[in-house]
């Protein structure tokens, strides 16, 4: 379903991304993992077309999107959820949730996909009237998604769902990604948390300077020594 | 009390147009933090279309009633500026989007230059007289005297800013607008394209003006290529006064910009001892401006500046 082959980004002068291949494939849970400043969140925006990418190619089902902008391809069933969940603060809940949908044409189904998100985050529905900046960073994290869900995505993009969360809400989080991907959705989830992320996804990439250190299975990252060592705190 | 009843009533008619105008500074610099200093020159180019339309179809003589003729003038002012405002994004804006802020400031400054000087090549440096259209009819109320022009005026501004309030709160563009402003990177995540909304701030911003245009010529019955560039200082005051990027900021700070420098001029040869005549009416407006930007640079409903990380 997406396909990166040789993917290099500048960002902020800096060459974060260095040449990387990838591919997440329908229906599938990848993450990407690695340190702070290992590229995964230039990676995204760049395979969201927030960033256009200096060399390489990214294919989206069989298309070629490379340095294709944003708007365009949320069109196509690409979405992000980016990093610090970008909730329009001055924008009320319920309103933030019409942006998600924004995209769309079809009244008669956004309306459908309303209850599907406040079936996901009942406390997003008890909260619809109030303003984005007002939640909870774990709301807020909800409405990120949900309202990425409005844009009835076909391959989402996660971008540290758990950051600066409580661990309560990083467990509720990491469920609903898993209900998300239930309900057919391709994710690509970049975390910090390594061992949720891996104990979450089939399949993983780590990340190091750019590059692209390990790729394996899930169950064989979380058992290799050096991802032990480095990522999950052994 | 008379004075002070009547100069209230000039007072709101002016603070109506500062109004209309203040609002083409406060949506641009809602969304892309940018002073549009040509904003002015939008304004004096509506009023040089209107009039010279009007002065067209009046020496047509073809028999036209008077609210008719302002009402083509005006027709063809509007798409006029709104075709003009698309362009001075495109043109001294768009390319500079990623460049320091300073660097678009200047520009501004350059194409508001540009724009007195094409108008100047366009209608000369004489001051044009704008035939009066509508009846002058003067009406008392309570000892002040208010003429239909400036009853229409203060009606007209006030239905073209509701529909501007439904538009920007009701409708899906206002939305995109209001998320735009707020994170430019997440509205296009949204779908959103940019760059479209942008050039409909400026065209939505500019067909205002064209009408503030037609407006403060008709009331003071003179149009001449500099007069946006007052008028411009003086609504983008306005804006600052009410907390620039804020709707409702830039209606209250028109208002109270025109109530102030109206009641100013009023009294201000009476509390000098006549040392000061009226026509020290402009320094009522910057006077303001400095107040506001050393104790509340926020203005009246602006959000407090705070540092984001």
């Amino acid at each position: 379903m997406l396909e990166v082959k040789g993917l290099k980004v500048s960002y902020g002068g800096i060459n974060a991304v260095k040449g990387i291949d990838l591919e997440v494939r329908a229906k599938e849970m990848v993450t990407l993992i690695g340190a702070n400043g290992a590229g995964k969140t230039t990676t995204l925006k760049a395979l969201a077309g927030l960033l256009k990418p200096a060399e390489g190619r990214v294919h989206y089902n069989g298309r070629d999107i490379t340095g294709r902008p944003a708007f365009e391809l949320v069109r196509q069933g690409l979405a992000l959820v980016p990093e610090g969940r970008g909730v329009f603060a001055r924008l009320t809940v319920k309103e933030n949730l019409e942006m998600g949908a924004y995209s769309r044409g079809d009244r008669a189904r956004i309306a459908t996909d309303f209850d599907r998100v406040y079936a996901l985050f009942p406390r997003l529905a008890e909260r619809r009237r109030q303003m984005g900046g007002t939640l909870s960073g774990g709301e807020q994290q909800m409405l990120a998604i949900g309202r990425a869900l409005m844009s009835r995505p076909n391959l989402l993009l996660l971008d540290e769902p758990s950051m600066g969360l409580a661990p309560l809400m990083v467990r509720r989080i990491f469920e609903t990604v898993r209900a998300i991907a239930a309900e057919g959705v391709t994710l690509l989830l970049v975390e910090q948390n390594a061992k949720a992320a891996l104990e979450t996804c089939h399949r993983g990439y780590v990340m190091e300077s750019g590059l692209i250190a390990l790729a394996d299975t899930a169950p064989e990252l979380l058992n290799n020594p050096r991802v032990r060592q480095a990522y999950l705190g052994e | 009390m008379d004075i002070f009843l009547q100069q209230l009533v000039n007072g709101v008619v002016l603070g109506a147009i500062y109004a209309l105008v203040a609002l083409g500074y406060t949506m641009v610099y809602g969304i892309l933090g940018l002073i549009n200093f040509a904003h002015g020159e939008v304004v004096m180019i509506g009023a040089m279309v209107a009039l010279t339309v009007i002065q067209l179809l009046l020496a047509s003589g073809v028999p036209l009633p008077g609210p008719v003729v302002a009402a083509i003038g005006l027709a063809a002012a509007i798409p006029t500026c709104m075709l003009l405002g698309f362009a001075i994004e495109r043109v001294a804006y768009r390319p500079l989007r990623e460049a320091p802020r300073l660097a678009a400031l200047i520009t501004a400054i350059g194409m508001s230059i540009v724009l007195q000087n094409v108008a100047m090549i366009i209608w000369g440096r004489r001051y044009h007289s704008v035939p009066s259209l509508l009846p002058v009819t003067p009406h008392q109320f309570a000892g002040a005297t208010i003429t239909d022009l400036q009853i229409f005026i203060v009606l007209l501004a006030a239905l073209i800013m509701a529909g501007l309030l439904y538009l920007v709160h009701r409708t899906r563009l206002g939305r995109a607008m209001r998320a735009t402003s707020q994170n430019p990177e997440v509205a296009g995540l949204m779908g959103v394209n940019i760059n479209t909304v942008i050039s409909m701030t400026f065209i939505i911003g500019s067909a205002l003006a064209a009408v503030a245009g037609l407006m403060v010529s008709a009331y003071y019955g003179v149009a001449h290529y500099v007069m946006g560039f007052m008028l411009g200082l003086k609504a983008f005051t306005a804006a600052v006064l009410g907390g620039i990027g804020n709707l409702g900021g830039a209606m209250l700070g028109g208002l109270l910009l025109g109530v102030i420098e109206s009641l100013g001029a009023g009294y201000i040869g009476t509390l000098t001892g006549g040392f000061l005549g009226s026509h020290y009416q402009d320094v009522f407006a910057f006077t303001v401006l400095i107040l506001v930007l050393v104790f509340r640079p926020s203005g009246l409903l602006g959000e407090r500046v705070t540092e984001r990380s």
